[in-house]
């Protein structure tokens, strides 16, 4: 795939998440979620669970705006377990400066990737009362991590002095939120400032999925940005509703209800692990034949596996949805 | 206008603390269009007072004032003389009044009972709606007239984050989404184009981050001042 105008063959960030999606490889990046406290092991026993299974992790930076171990830190531990990190940052943390610093430290220590985005209202988490700082958006970040990386400067435009930090550069997109009609241009806009890939939002609705990538491929956004699904094993049928009716920006079927409904129909109440089992077996059921029915959407260059506290999942997903044993690119 | 809230009696009990003789003092501008603090809250207020330090055993005498407006010197200044009787005076002015008080007659205390809350407008009876953050470089005329600033909950300046549904804010359903009613706008002025250009981070240092801000006009200062 050409991906920019004036093509080299040099990579931009040398990630491997970059060098699979420029080799045109289906690429597979999973999500790993730090810890509320500051155990390395928790990340290693998480990481262990998916290296080798994916092309790279999102490492999430205080998801759901809950204080967590730092997203760099996290991810440098994941390094050592042999994964590679796409390094998430949220606008809603730091201003201009801390972004910048962080950015330079996360490169300094060996992170090649990193995922721009709004950040979730703090309102969503355990520290409601907190100040939020969205000083640029994540537009503006894409922005100002590519021009420190291709034209090597600062955002103020001061030349950067002792080493670039050249970073492979995602963005988020959601099919799923409002207006529909300019979700395409806002992907055109990243693209602009940016953006080399983008990971969907959670995929529970393929009609409006493969709507909105239809958009997307006539506009030609394709050729310019890797577009990386986003799919998700459901637990129950509980999380099914939950996410259908009250996380906001977000579409499930009545189908999967149903379908994680119907998963435990005769087994009994009390038999909570039994119903468990029937539950994730479905999940993981339904997220293998969506992965299936995504890979035959023209445009899509990825798959993005989001599976919250359920870092286990991920495997016995890429490996049912074919995709194992991941290529290697030199 | 400026958008103020009273806050409860007990707050302000609290904070009156064992004042003898208070002086509640309305402003007859955006206050009392807010209904917050004009000679009709400055009443009421007044009376709550006065029965509520009763009943806890310790009265207050509490007198009332309103002034036009509590936040120049030329209204306020006439309260002067009869300042000096009093513990404590409890302005129902929004923050700008409780200082320019606080700043005039330094040898008084003057708390406050009313929350500013907002610059923004009634929609209808008895709703207000926050409309300007007074960010000191007005984008209005790149984002159809609704300001993502002060009607964004993260104040974006490229489109909608991931959250916007149904024309609402993730923050709360009561929230319209500004980016939704930006776009809606700018479709139907066929002015779509404002959307779809990326605005580069704004200079925030026109607005607070920049420090406390302070307009000059030559042109209006008197000449003996200079």
């Amino acid at each position: 795939m050409d991906m920019t105008a004036e093509r080299t063959d040099e990579y931009k960030s040398g990630s491997n998440l970059e060098k699979i999606l420029r080799a045109g490889h289906f690429a597979v990046t999973g999500e790993l979620g730090p810890p509320q406290g500051a155990d390395a092991e928790v990340i290693h026993r998480k990481a262990q669970l998916l290296a080798g299974v994916v092309d790279a992790v999102n490492i999430t930076d205080n998801q759901t705006a809950v204080a967590r171990m730092s997203s760099i830190a996290s991810g440098v531990l994941a390094m050592q377990d042999g994964l590679e990190p796409v390094i998430q940052m949220t606008c809603r943390d730091r201003n201009r400066l801390a972004m910048q610093s962080d950015l330079m430290g996360a490169y300094a220590l060996g992170a090649r990737n990193v995922l721009c985005l709004t950040g979730d209202h703090q309102s969503f988490g355990n520290h409601p009362t907190a100040k939020n700082v969205h000083d640029l958006d994540s537009i503006q970040l894409i922005q100002m991590v590519r021009r420190m990386r291709d034209e090597g400067v600062f955002q103020n435009g001061e030349q950067i002095k002792a080493g670039v930090p050249r970073f492979f550069i995602g963005g988020a997109i959601n099919p799923f939120g409002d207006p529909f009609e300019f979700r395409p241009y806002r992907l055109a806009k990243k693209i602009a400032a940016g953006a080399d890939f983008v990971q969907t939002q959670l995929i529970y609705d393929i009609p409006r999925f493969r709507e909105f990538m239809k958009r997307v491929v006539d506009m030609g956004l394709h050729e310019k940005v890797y577009i990386l699904a986003g799919v998700g094993p459901l637990k129950s049928s509980g999380m099914a509703r939950y996410m259908r009716d009250q996380v906001p920006g977000m579409i499930v079927r009545d189908e999967y209800v149903d379908r994680m409904k119907g998963a435990i129909a005769g087994i009994p109440k009390e038999d909570k692990k039994a119903r468990r089992k029937a539950w994730r077996e479905m999940g993981i059921k339904i997220c293998i034949e969506q992965i299936q029915e995504i890979m035959e959407i023209e445009g899509v260059a990825g798959i993005h596996i989001m599976a919250v506290e359920w870092e286990a999942a991920i495997k016995p997903i890429v490996e049912g949805a074919g995709l194992l044993p991941r290529p290697q690119v030199e | 206008m400026i958008v103020g809230e009273q806050k409860t009696l007990d707050e302000i009990m609290g904070l009156l603390g064992d004042a003898h003789k208070v002086l509640v003092a309305g402003c007859g501008t955006c206050v009392t269009v807010s209904f917050a603090g004009g000679e009709k809250e400055v009443g009421i207020l007044a009376s709550q007072l006065r029965m509520r330090s009763k009943l806890e055993g310790h009265p207050m005498e509490v007198d009332e004032v309103t002034v036009q407006r509590q936040c120049e010197w030329e209204y306020i200044d006439p309260l002067a003389p009869r300042l000096g009787e009093y513990d404590v005076i409890l302005s129902l002015a929004c923050g700008i009044g409780v200082q320019a008080m606080n700043e005039r007659f330094p040898d008084s205390i003057t708390l406050p009972g009313v929350n500013t809350v907002f610059l923004g407008m009634p929609v209808e009876q008895g709703i207000w709606e926050e409309r300007c953050q007074a960010c000191g470089d007005c984008i209005l005329g790149l984002t159809a007239g609704i300001c993502p600033i002060a009607r964004c909950s993260k104040q974006l300046l490229n489109g909608p984050c991931g959250g916007s549904q149904n024309g609402v804010c993730e923050v709360n359903p009561d929230i319209p989404c500004a980016w939704q009613l930006i776009w809606e706008r700018a479709v139907k002025l066929g002015r779509e184009e404002w959307l779809l250009e990326i605005q580069p981070p704004k200079d925030w240092s026109k607005s607070r981050d920049g420090g406390p801000r302070k307009i000059v006009r030559d042109d209006l200062r008197l000449a003996d001042m200079e």
